[in-house]
């Protein structure tokens, strides 16, 4: 447990509990339990990109087309559930993680047999995906009074004093800790992007692991797809426009190195709150939303720098590296 | 000054050079002395100092001790650009060249002539360009991309780079290495006419053939120490291969009673369409099979053909009689054959994880229940192995990136002896590694095979392969050229045999 101390996890919380108390300090209410709860919900939806992008990133590659994905299948869910009012909320939910799975599928089938670099592949897919959506909607949009109440209250539905949605962003929070740390696969996240050649020397099949990043990433945004669009109720082509940087960006404050193979589930799912608070604070401070996007940026910047410092070279010095 | 054309003043001139690395001493109170118009040939196994001194001599690593004289003065050399401007230049195995580059632009990177505001002067670089290229004989066009060329041509290129430096002291660095037999002897041409201009040469090669035919002068370094030189023409292959190899064999190695069991591992008629042919050797259970020869010769790649990172074009792998289909190196390491490979940074440790992670990537399926690592099983899988390996680390989940190349190649080795394999094969093992943990894998590396582990080592130093091997092949260009058996053999048969000169008893 003292290494946790030391650790940028440990940086980044006491970033954002920081962060929280100043915020705190000028306007009473803000850190009072109900509200932080409130922003954890808001967050929730940027916590679950954040952790597929994280096992992406862990590779040694990107998924920029998270986002198109996410609006591809909220919209495909909106459509189908304005068509056919009676199908039930979890065939839904099947459906669009189904998709999403596709989607990620077709991103890491790119990247794992025609060698494409991913972040060429899925800028591609970012935007095919995104005018799927035209092509599928039309151009329309799926408006509130065409979804059926079933469909929008889901995420909202309180289960424990919480709403499912923060329940849903537990869950996979949960598995990726599990996940991630316990098991072969979650392993060879690491290894694939920590030392590709290394891996391969070790019997890991880097192509194919890269895949199932991009299959988990993509399976999702599928989900996210359904949960952004019920939540705010309207499906329209544009949807979480320009989100994927958002989703980069949590993952670098958090800690992901974008070189791959260092980064935690805890750091990703920090990074994320970290965004969704001065997300959340900025608007009740009143402060415009240009110098929001200023101060998110800098953010970014300021976590960045702070991970590269932290980088220790060789010791080369016997009696330091007993000590180290 | 250099006022007179004698060549018995030299045009620089290493006294008392000693250069010390963490736990290893690389130079050792080295002379060299190199003569405008001659050729020097560099002798030495690998490891005996050679691209140190190269280093030293281009100003990219600095003598802690001793003197660089050129004409006379002495001088220092603290970056790469001061060795330049003094007219030293290398021409190195793997030159750094720029594919996407033309080779005007390739020759001249770095001091291209410039123009009018600073700008380059295309025009100027490209006729200056084509005289050097001239000058050797080389009838490339300067605008040619450098990437369409072949590796002779490009080597050319490298040629021409480094005399777009008015260069009085050119050193080539295994220049032959990646060469046909053609561009071999354009090669030789070529330093006939640098000789011709005046430029002393520093000639490195492992190739008895070769110093003998170019050189002038030799010098032979051993283990850092200087302890031959002269004139080509006193002396005779015979006498540089003794003074190369002949070591007191100080160094000290495990004493085994080698008595290896039955066949483990047959390996028939293995071939590659480009790196290697017709190779087919057998291991036995318990037995340190050595497999020695320069570098280039093939040895790593039939190893990564054997362990599935590479396909063979021909061949059958028999474990225990049983035909192995090895398709990935997951296929080779399910069959309990593992490989631990030269290059720790790009293929061994990942830096990024800690040790006990590192260890038991392989081992995962052992160290779970129902599809779920369990941390304290990891922990103890990676004590027990990195424990038997004298392994210096505060902790065990600490990042193996933190650690020294001898710990790391530990980490590595127990990777794979945590996996309990038949076949343990290891390439270069204590290649760049300290003395101690030299002495801790070779005492390892014989407690194996002496509780029946099979071992293939792969090793370009001598003593190691004279001290650990039941057996030893020898390779040469690709092809298996001999197998020895450890008793009698000498280290001037396992030379003679590698490079390819037929002395009277090769």
């Amino acid at each position: 447990m003292t290494g946790f101390l030391k650790s940028r996890e440990a940086i980044l919380l006491g970033a954002l509990i920081a962060l929280i108390l100043v915020v705190e300090m000028r306007f009473s209410g803000f850190a009072a339990p109900g509200n932080l709860a409130d922003v954890f919900n808001d967050t929730s939806i940027l916590i679950i990109l954040a952790l597929g992008q994280t096992l992406v990133i862990l590779t040694r590659c990107i998924d920029l087309s998270q986002a198109s994905n996410l609006a591809l299948t909220g919209m495909v869910t909106a459509m189908l559930n304005a068509s056919m009012p009676g199908l039930p909320v979890v065939v839904l939910l099947a459906i669009a993680m189904g998709l999403g799975l596709v989607m990620g599928a077709f991103n890491g089938i790119l990247v794992w047999k025609l060698e494409i670099p991913p972040i060429v592949v899925t800028l591609g897919t970012l935007t095919i995906y995104r005018g799927i959506i035209f092509v599928v909607s039309g151009g329309e949009w799926v408006n509130s009074h065409e979804m059926s109440a079933a469909y929008k209250a889901f995420p909202r539905a309180e289960f424990l004093s919480l709403p499912v949605m923060s329940w849903i962003c537990l869950a996979v929070i949960a598995a990726f800790a599990i996940g991630v740390n316990r098991t072969a696969l979650g392993r060879a996240f690491y290894a694939a992007g920590g030392n590709p050649g290394a891996a391969v020397y070790t019997g890991i099949d880097v192509g194919k692991t890269r895949f199932w990043a991009f299959v988990i990433a993509g399976g999702l945004a599928g989900l996210c797809g359904y949960l952004w669009v019920s939540r705010y109720a309207v499906a329209y082509t544009d949807v979480a426009g320009g989100f994927e940087l958002d989703i980069v960006a949590a993952c670098v404050v958090g800690g992901i190195a974008i070189m791959g193979g260092s980064g935690t589930v805890l750091g990703a799912v920090l990074g994320a709150l970290f965004l969704g608070t001065i997300k959340n604070a900025l608007p009740v401070a009143g402060i415009s939303p240009f110098w929001q996007m200023a101060i998110s940026g800098a953010a970014i910047i300021i976590a960045v720098a702070f991970n590269t410092r932290r980088e220790t070279g060789r010791v080369i010095l016997k009696s330091a590296e007993a000590k180290a | 000054m250099k006022d007179t054309e004698t060549t018995a003043t030299p045009v620089l001139r290493l006294s008392g050079v000693t250069k010390t690395f963490p736990g290893v001493t690389a130079l050792s109170q080295v002379e060299l002395a190199l003569y405008p118009g001659q050729v020097t040939a560099l002798i030495g196994e690998n490891g005996a100092g050679k691209s140190t001194l190269v280093k030293i001599l281009t100003g990219i690593y600095q003598p802690d001790e001793g003197q660089i004289v050129v004409d006379g003065d002495p001088v220092r050399f603290p970056s790469a650009t001061a060795a330049t401007e003094a007219g030293i230049t290398a021409i190195h195995q793997e030159t750094v060249l720029f594919d996407e580059l033309s080779v005007a632009e390739n020759i001249f990177l770095g001091h291209a002539p410039r123009g009018r505001f600073g700008l380059i002067d295309w025009a100027r670089m490209r006729e200056d360009a084509a005289a050097i290229l001239d000058r050797i004989g080389a009838r490339i066009d300067p605008r040619t991309l450098l990437g369409d060329l072949g590796i002779g041509s490009k080597h050319l290129v490298a040629i021409a780079r480094a005399l777009s430096v008015d260069a009085r002291v050119v050193i080539m660095d295994e220049p032959t290495a990646s060469l046909s037999q053609a561009e071999i002897e354009e090669l030789y041409d070529l330093v006939e006419r640098l000789k011709g201009e005046g430029k002393a040469i520093l000639f490195i090669s492992h190739k008895f053939d070769e110093v003998f035919r170019i050189a002038d002068r030799y010098t032979v370094f051993r283990d850092g120490e200087m302890v031959d030189a002269g004139m080509i023409a006193d002396t005779t292959e015979d006498k540089l291969v003794e003074k190369m190899v002949g070591r007191s064999m100080d160094a000290i190695f495990p004493t085994r009673e080698h008595k290896p069991g039955d066949e483990v591992l047959r390996v028939e008629d293995f071939a590659h369409p480009t790196e290697f042919d017709g190779i087919s050797f057998t291991l036995r259970r318990g037995e340190i099979l050595g497999l020695y020869g320069l570098v280039g010769a093939g040895r790593s790649e039939v190893m990564q053909a054997l362990f599935g990172v590479t396909r063979p074009s021909r061949g059958q792998v028999r474990l225990n009689g049983e035909t192995l289909r090895i398709r990935a190196p997951a296929d080779a390491i399910a069959n309990g054959i593992v490989y631990v490979p030269e290059d720790r940074g790009k293929q061994g440790a990942i830096g990024a994880m800690p040790i006990f992670q590192n260890v038991t990537l392989p081992s995962l399926g052992t160290t779970s229940k129902a599809g779920f690592v369990r941390m304290a099983e990891e922990f103890a899988l990676a004590r027990k192995y990195t424990e038997r390996l004298d392994l210096r680390a505060s902790a065990l989940d600490q990042n193996v990136g933190n650690l020294s190349g001898g710990n790391q190649q530990k980490v590595v080795i127990a990777k794979w002896l945590a996996t309990q394999p038949a076949v343990i094969i290891l390439d270069e093992p204590t290649k760049g590694i300290d003395v101690g943990s030299k002495a801790a894998v070779h005492e390892f590396m014989a407690e194996l095979a002496a509780k029946g582990l099979s071992v293939i080592m792969v090793s370009s130093e001598i003593p190691e392969i004279l001290g650990m091997s039941d057996r030893v092949i020898v390779m040469r260009d690709g092809l298996m050229v001999s197998e020895h058996d450890r008793d009698g053999l000498t280290p001037e048969t396992l030379v003679r045999a590698a490079a390819g000169y037929e002395g009277e008893a090769a």
